[in-house]
């Protein structure tokens, strides 16, 4: 067991959890702010990078340092990464335009957003002040993971498995929704990819440059293919097109 | 084994109890350690890479090239930091930075040894422990990820955010074949704790081979086989390495993330690429080769696994990993991103599941009698076993021989020069030949020329 384990147990709150709770909470607030208040999507996103882990290390103050993992890993490794991904992708300067579509909606939301916040926050200090926490020392007995994994697969086993299958919907779902199936027969291998290069009709390599393999390189003197046949593909159809003359042809003494 | 040595292993209850000097003393270990790995680590992998090419690698600074790291790494500093126009500055600034911190906090619940006197203070060789360790060396890995992303956005251009892009997807893929590999560690230590691991590594049974008695491995490399396998698969894609270091393939895309990154940010990214793969290494050592245990033939001398040499068969076994990374980058070609993603998702990740089912089925008959065991065992082995042998073997058909497949080219085909061919010479290199003058060969001249 833990140090802050057995500390969130005594039911007291201990100088380091206080000096930690002071210094996370501010930057949780700075970051849940912050995220609303940043226009450019990737930095929004960063804020709540910031806010989730702050989150994750309370958690692991409040005994829970399975939770707390699981939310650094899952949620801020996994979902924020996946979020910044497609946020990546939208563009850099895409940042959100100032220009208020209904009027006063901005102050609306503020002072709508605070009086929500007071008043959450005034109900749960109400609830929860002078609140002792009461068997936590019996539940964290085996191990904080134990103890999960206990009521995970007995208590609450069916509605793990229902979250479970949940998923498995929207997974299947999205894949139904975005996934393209191909026909067996609409593959092609390597094999027949290549037979069907060569096959008649169509040209396998890149087109011959003029004067490769004739006698002359002059743009005018069609390709040869390889069995000897003059091609004119290589050759622009305005030219007209001829072989070379003997005296064309002919060294002209300036090669040596 | 003795019982003594089996009080050497730590458990929770012996972490958190240090003077503050001692933790401050175990913190900057474990960052020096980080730190003096990258040095070495570069150095190494650049000389091993060089044998490997028939070459010395770096030889000049210092005793067999040791200090060139430090030399580049001053060089580095120096260097003019260049900050693109069209980066996202305080992004850009602080991506490396979460690199690094991220690489070097995963080092923090290594054990590195058993517990050990210093001054008088009986403490162990870790810088701490939580019952969730292995769960925080994943988040680290995972957080990781946020500065090569971060990074790669915040230079804003091209190659750097598509490596960002790619990486991203790498390292999400992979570490969910990682996290399943460990699943089966889980299983079979019954704790998460780094410590309790290679506790639980230390007790194999002991077997008699011709009246001697040798200890059986207790490694999870041997035990668990496929998820080792899969494991440091997916260790090497999470640490960007090759032959999986598509974000940084300079192939295609220059230097991927850290294209526009220079001097110290730069050097900051080397850094965490080393460190992590360090730490790695280390993680695997802990979870699958017994952490700082000694292998069989020296735990025949009593002292092997008590007092500081732990550290020593610990490093070991590091420098041993670190060199198949090494030998793997020295070895294989990068993959191509569909082949790599394939990889991860079609292979390992139902490999790993059959595993663990196979796994825990296993565990569960550990109640059984023997011949409930046999029966468990030996009936699907049998199966497999004769389905092997008398399973119908395709003979594959005759291949046509060259003249045939020319033969049987449909009529149009792209024409082919006579299988007989014979390149005449060509008549300009005669007329050359013939025509040179002879050369003018004198004594002590220079006959390159002729």
């Amino acid at each position: 067991m833990t140090t802050s384990t057995v500390l969130a147990a005594a039911g007291s709150v201990a100088t380091g959890e206080a000096v930690t709770f002071w210094i996370l909470a501010p930057l949780a607030l700075i970051g849940a702010i912050g995220m609303v208040a940043a226009r450019n999507a990737v930095h929004s996103a960063l804020w709540l990078v910031l806010t989730m882990l702050c989150l994750g290390v309370f958690y692991v103050l409040q005994a829970g340092p399975f939770i707390g993992m699981v939310q650094i890993i899952v949620y801020t490794g996994a979902i924020m990464m996946l979020f910044l991904f497609v946020l990546m992708l939208v563009g850099r300067d895409s940042t959100d335009s100032l220009i208020e579509t209904l009027r006063g909606q901005r102050v609306a939301a503020i002072v709508l957003g605070l009086g929500f916040a007071g008043l959450v926050g005034t109900g749960l200090y109400q609830a929860l002040d002078r609140t002792n926490t009461v068997g936590l020392e019996q539940v964290n007995a085996e191990g904080n993971v134990q103890g999960i994994a206990r009521l995970l697969f007995t208590k609450y086993v069916f509605a793990f498995e229902l979250t479970s299958a949940l998923l498995i919907t929207a997974a299947v779902g999205a894949m139904v929704l975005a996934h393209v199936e191909r026909r067996k027969k609409d593959k092609i291998d390597q094999v027949s990819t290549m037979k069907a290069r060569f096959a008649p009709g169509n040209y396998p390599g890149p087109k011959p440059g003029p004067g490769v393999f004739a006698t002359s390189s002059s743009v005018a003197t069609p390709a040869r293919l390889p069995d000897g046949r003059l091609t004119d593909r290589s050759t622009p159809a305005i030219l007209p097109q001829r072989e070379l003359t003997a005296e064309e042809t002919s060294l002209k003494g300036t090669d040596k | 084994m003795s019982p003594s040595y089996l009080a050497q292993d730590p458990t929770l209850a012996d972490f958190g109890r240090d003077p503050w000097w001692l933790v401050l003393g175990k913190i900057v270990f474990a960052f020096a350690f980080g730190l003096l790995a990258t040095l070495l680590g570069v150095w190494f992998e650049r000389r091993v890479v060089g044998y490997m090419q028939v070459r010395p690698g770096p030889n000049q600074v210092g005793p067999f090239g040791l200090l060139q790291t430090l030399a580049d790494g001053l060089k580095m500093a120096f260097k003019e930091d260049i900050l693109p126009k069209a980066a996202d500055k305080v992004v850009y600034f602080f991506a490396p930075t979460i690199s690094v911190i991220c690489a070097v906090t995963a080092l923090s619940v290594i054990p590195f040894g058993p517990m050990v006197s210093i001054f008088g203070h009986q403490t162990p060789l870790q810088v701490t422990d939580v019952p969730v360790a292995v769960l925080l060396l994943l988040a680290c890995s995972s957080m990781g990820v946020y500065g090569i992303v971060l990074g790669g956005w915040a230079s804003g251009s091209t190659y750097p955010l598509l490596g960002g892009l790619r990486s991203s997807a790498q390292m999400i893929s992979y570490e969910v074949a990682m996290g399943l590999s460990i699943v089966a560690v889980f299983m079979t230590a019954g704790t998460m704790s780094t410590s309790g691991i290679v506790a639980a590594q230390g007790d194999g049974t002991q077997l008699t081979v011709f009246g001697q008695t040798i200890p059986a491995p207790g490694w999870y490399a041997i035990l668990l086989l496929p998820s080792f396998i899969i494991f440091f698969i997916a260790t090497v894609g999470e640490t960007n390495r090759a032959p999986f270091d598509l974000p940084e393939a300079e192939s295609e895309l220059v230097a991927g993330f850290m294209t526009e990154y220079s001097s110290l940010k730069f050097a900051l990214f080397m850094l965490s690429e080393y460190v992590a793969m360090v730490t790695m290494s280390a993680v695997t050592t802990t979870l699958f080769l017994g952490g700082w245990r000694a292998p069989w033939p020296i735990t025949i001398w009593e002292g092997a696994n008590s007092g500081w040499w732990p550290m020593l068969w610990f490093f070991g076994k590091v420098i041993a990993l670190v060199f198949v990374f090494v030998w793997l980058r020295g070895t294989l070609p990068r993959l191509r991103y569909d082949q790599f993603m394939r990889l991860g998702w079609k292979v390992l990740l139902p490999i790993n599941l059959a595993w663990i089912l196979v796994l825990s089925g296993l565990r569960s008959i550990e109640d059984w009698d023997t011949r409930g065991k046999m029966i468990a065992v030996g009936i699907p082995a049998g199966i497999l076993l004769i389905a092997t042998i008398f399973w119908p073997s395709r003979r594959p058909k005759p291949k046509p021989t060259t003249q045939e497949q020319v033969d049987n080219r449909p009529h149009g085909s792209f024409p082919l020069p006579p299988m007989d061919l014979q390149v005449p010479p060509s008549p300009r290199i005669t007329r050359v030949v013939a025509e040179r003058e002879p050369a003018n060969i004198v004594a002590g001249s220079d006959s390159r020329e002729v």
